[in-house]
């Protein structure tokens, strides 16, 4: 498998789970403008989907298109990081993991849109226009609940906290990163982090939460070594239909 | 028989009476998402670019071209879609506002913030949310006159 390969399918499956994981709040959010925030954001990330996915087809050059990625390949195959398949949890918990993400996101496409490789930096560009908007909407709602009620600041502190194990995964430089870092394809995770750690610490701030310690990370999921148990059944409801009948098409 | 190239003018003509599949009141042309239109050898090629890269009306905007190519003759030709420079509202014409603003749907300002309330023009709204009932659009509301409305959000 190729580097540039594996790091399209990273950027390809985040979006893919988390816009899935987003995607089970339709109909459940705890207000209609919420719900109909998340439907968009997930809509958004889907997006984001078909335009990693049918290029990591492309550069696989086996003939597989971004839907035969999304719904033919076993959890094994993929390379989201452990952050996005974590169940949602509550709201506030769904919109933690949001923030962190989307804080991720946009340091990464912002940095992608000046990429060597034109095709990577025309995707960068586009949805780095829509992280910029999801993180509006995850940071405010981070420091309104946080600075919220008791109720839901304490919400929010377990939710950082719950999630916290799972951000140093993000920033883990491997052979596929250094690879695309030398050619000047992708920048290496570690050199985001100081912009991601600014951008989030001022929030947390704002949101009265206070910063976890320690730095343990729950790794595997980016490499596909090891993902939670979560996956499987996420994949579950995600493949059902092309698995109960291979071939389907609308 | 000798097939007569289709003019660009007239292909840009015809795309401008092609609606926006959910805000109708507009065209793909008003809408920014034609980018280019052009003739190479006896191929035309009409690039497009999409909105929100989720935008569901992608794929029927699509459809809607090539059946309007179709339904003037043109058999020879090519939809290409382009991603940089991505798409803006900046890129919306000056007619495709005037028929939001009509059609109760606030047109996109500088800023994310609604010049004023497409019904009764005052300039006390308030966001609602941040999405609406399209990726391209949030809910705001009038004070005065209380009407809720969609805003064309600004990218
Ligand atoms: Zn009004």
């Amino acid at each position: 498998m190729s580097a540039l390969f594996e790091f399209l399918l990273r950027q390809g499956d985040n979006a893919l789970v988390l816009g899935h994981r987003v995607s089970e709040w339709c109909g459940h959010a705890p207000v209609l403008e919420e719900d109909i925030a998340l439907a968009n954001t997930a809509l958004d990330l889907i997006g984001q989907t078909q335009m990693w996915l049918g290029l990591a087809g492309e550069v696989e050059g086996k003939g597989r298109s971004a839907d035969d990625l999304a719904f033919l390949r076993d959890v094994w195959d993929f390379r989201n990081l452990l952050l996005v398949e974590r169940p949602n949890g509550d709201f506030g918990h769904t919109m933690m993991r949001q923030f962190l993400f989307d804080a991720f996101n946009l340091v990464h496409l912002t940095e992608l849109a000046n990429s060597t490789d034109d095709r990577i930096a025309a995707i960068a560009e586009k949805a780095g226009k829509e992280a910029a908007y999801h993180l509006e909407r995850s940071r405010n709602t981070v420091v309104a609940l946080g600075d919220g009620t008791e109720e839901s600041h304490a919400r929010m502190q377990a939710a950082l906290d719950a999630l916290w194990p799972y951000v140093g995964e993000i920033f883990e430089n491997d052979s596929v990163s250094d690879e695309l870092a030398a050619d000047g394809i992708a920048p290496e995770p570690a050199s985001l982090r100081a912009a991601w750690d600014a951008r989030v610490q001022e929030a947390l701030a704002e949101a009265t939460l206070r910063h976890p310690e320690g730095d343990f990370a729950h790794r595997g999921g980016k490499t596909g070594v090891m993902h939670t148990e979560h996956l499987g059944h996420l994949l579950t409801q995600m493949q059902w239909l092309q698995r109960a009948y291979p071939g389907a098409t609308w | 028989m000798v097939a007569t190239l289709p003019r660009v003018a007239d292909v840009w003509e015809w795309l401008d009476a092609v609606p926006d599949p959910e805000i109708p009141v507009i065209s793909v042309v008003d809408l920014g998402i034609v980018r280019d239109v052009a003739l190479e050898g006896e191929t035309l090629v009409v690039t497009i670019t999409p909105t929100y890269s989720g935008c569901p009306a992608t794929s029927i905007i699509r459809l809607d071209i090539e059946t309007a190519l179709r339904e003037h003759g043109v058999r020879d030709f090519r939809l290409e879609q382009r991603l940089s420079p991505a798409w803006t509202t900046d890129w919306l014409s000056q007619k495709g506002r005037r028929k939001l603003e009509d059609y109760g749907i606030a047109p996109p300002q500088p800023g994310g913030t609604p010049a004023h309330c497409p019904r009764c023009k005052s300039a006390h709204v308030k966001r609602i949310s941040q999405f609406g009932s399209t990726p391209c659009k949030s809910q705001w509301q009038c004070e005065d006159c209380l009407e809720p409305f969609d805003h064309f959000k600004c990218i």
